[in-house]
């Protein structure tokens, strides 16, 4: 259950993120779209504790966001921001092994190493595993950090803007899994996207935001319209009729 | 066990060194004489030798230990205690002791050694962090210029207050003044490489960035403070008590990376050996070069560790960020036919 409550926040003069409430599904994806500088990522942060809203909060089962003891907050909820240091000579195992790290503080039992076989064989990286993370490719990286994050075995998995840097193969590929997430493994899965046909192709609901407030927030069908789209980024629109999804096409 | 054969291989190396070191010295000390019971061979060897030689191993480790530490927590592989400031602080607090407490012992200016090298390496972190850097070589080099910063005022308070002659002893690092009775603090290194120990995943995290500490229910701040301190404690207990060691905390930790890794579970107790080793090895041929004198270990030290550097930084330069594998070489040679596909 995680309901988000009138969150406010302000950078300097500037308001980023105004009076923005609704309430996210639980086992769906929901994608957040909207232009540069709309605010989704600042909600993202607030929604995953990352960053301190100035007014209102987050709900999480019953209880505000940043009451949550951060470690017991890490076992039901995890963020994959970009911002990670990827110079790192760690192991693709070792990066997983601390997917585990607020389960098993540093030494890891038969059980967590169970779990962190299976995050690894998910996400397809046995032959990977004991490769330095530095030396993979964009892709294979980004595909090491979901798995830990699969390791982290929490209900609720946040992604801040995933395909980015990633090729047209791996960015597909990757949000193949996350739809497997929440169909196969049952997660709630919030990102933050740029790719519009992503989020129309793959999520349950979209969320799309102009300057810092939800322009609207629905099923995929509520929003890909041509009306929303055009509304909120300020360009044509054309929705077409894919394998049942609508998806679009600017110009 | 093909993990630790690095480490055995090691600890076996730092034993056969440290055996040779006690037997390497002007006064005869031989093992017949020490079964005999030589009341004079004994003296020499519990006064003189075992304390020279428990200085140098937990200078090597402590020093290691806290470039590892420091290079971790900052993301910099060039940042270290003479890089960042750390040993510089720690001489100035030694400074402000002798300034203040004319008569202090090694306690007191230990004290004083610890406040300022940990308020100094602080200041530098927070600072780095403020401005971020583009060029990650930014970083050392505003660590050395911080450094030269306080090197500076204290090398004018020691003219204005006529202390130079006592402070030279901190400026230049030597074991040659280390007897029984003026060295035991440094064996607080200890304790602190178990902390260190007991924490390594913790660092390993924070390394990793805020965001990514924050998801795994780390309190950043925390833990990079307290890992910065004990980097600082590590490196002043070792200033106080032989006086500074440029190289090791840099070289040591690079060196060991290159083959281990970065995951610290796995390296620390490699980088605290080899620490330990190239220390004691820099020793034995400071004290063999001009027998019966000796070179004081800072001189050894800065000869190596510059060849050492600059044979690094070609490594570098020819293999971009590849590391050298030991052992596991097969395996991943037999893994990495398949993924060429996807690599660009």
């Amino acid at each position: 259950m995680m309901k988000i409550n009138n969150l406010i926040k302000k950078y300097g003069e500037k308001t980023v993120v105004n009076d923005v409430s609704f309430e996210i599904p639980k086992g769906k994806v929901i994608s957040m779209i909207g232009p540069n500088g709309a605010g989704k990522s600042t909600v993202m942060g607030m929604i995953s504790r990352l960053v301190e809203p100035d007014i209102g909060h987050v709900e999480f089962h019953g209880q505000k966001l940043h009451h949550w003891k951060s470690r017991e907050l890490s076992k039901k909820l995890a963020i994959l921001t970009q911002s990670n240091n990827i110079q790192m000579k760690l192991t693709v195992r070792e990066l997983v092994t601390f997917g585990r790290f607020p389960y098993c503080g540093g030494r890891t039992t038969m059980e967590d190493e169970e779990i962190i076989d299976k995050a690894i064989s998910y996400m397809e990286l046995d032959e990977f595993q004991d490769r330095f993370i530095d030396e993979l490719s964009g892709g294979q990286r980004q595909r090491a950090y979901i798995a830990m994050v699969i390791a982290q075995d929490t209900e609720y998995v946040l992604l801040d803007e995933p395909t980015n840097n990633l090729d047209i193969y791996h960015a597909t590929n990757l949000m193949k899994t996350v739809r497997k997430l929440c169909d196969e493994l049952g997660k709630t899965v919030i990102l933050v996207l740029h790719e519009i046909n992503y989020a129309a192709f793959y999520s349950d609901y979209i969320c799309a935001f102009v300057n810092g407030e939800i322009a609207k927030f629905g099923t995929v069908e509520e929003i890909m319209t041509k009306e929303t789209l055009s509304d909120i980024y300020k360009v044509d629109f054309e929705i077409m009729n894919i394998n049942g999804k609508p998806l679009s096409i600017y110009y | 066990m093909k993990r630790h054969f690095s480490t055995i291989i090691l600890a076996i190396l730092l034993l056969i060194a440290s055996i040779s070191s006690l037997f390497l010295g002007v006064l005869e000390m031989n093992i017949s004489g020490l079964l005999s019971g030589n009341i004079e061979q004994i003296e020499t060897l519990l006064i003189s030798r075992l304390p020279r030689l428990l200085a140098i191993l937990c200078t090597g480790v402590g020093l290691s230990v806290a470039g590892l530490i420091m290079q971790q927590l900052c993301m910099n592989k060039f940042v270290s205690p003479s890089t960042g400031a750390t040993i510089s602080s720690a001489q100035f607090g030694i400074l402000i002791a002798l300034l203040f407490i004319p008569n202090s012992t090694i306690w007191g200016r230990a004290f004083f050694s610890f406040i300022a090298a940990i308020l100094g390496t602080w200041l530098f972190v927070w600072f780095i962090q403020k401005v971020t850097f583009k060029e990650a070589v930014m970083v050392p080099l505003v660590g050395i210029m911080f450094g030269n910063v306080i090197g500076g005022l204290t090398s004018f308070l020691a003219y204005k207050y006529e202390m130079t002659q006592a402070l030279s002893t901190w400026l230049v690092g030597s074991f040659s003044t280390v007897l029984r009775g003026q060295y035991e603090l440094v064996y607080l290194t200890v304790p602190l490489v178990i902390i260190a120990f007991i924490f390594a995943n913790h660092f390993n995290i924070v390394g990793m960035g805020r965001d990514f500490s924050q998801n795994l229910g780390i309190s950043y701040n925390k833990i990079l403070f307290m890992g910065l301190t004990i980097a600082a404690v590590l490196t002043a207990s070792v200033v106080v008590v032989v006086g500074a060691i440029s190289y090791i905390g840099l070289i040591v930790p690079n060196l060991v990376a290159m083959f281990k890794g970065d995951k610290i579970q796995g390296t620390l107790v490699d980088t605290a050996l080899f620490g330990a080793l190239f220390v004691l090895v820099c020793d034995m041929i400071g004290r063999t070069v001009i027998k019966p004198y000796e070179l004081p270990i800072e001189l050894i030290v800065g000869i190596l560790g510059s060849i050492l550097f600059i044979g690094l930084l070609f490594y570098r330069l020819k293999n971009g960020r590849k590391s050298i594998r030991l052992g596991t070489t097969n395996n991943t040679s037999c893994c990495s036919c398949t993924p060429k596909l996807e690599e660009k």
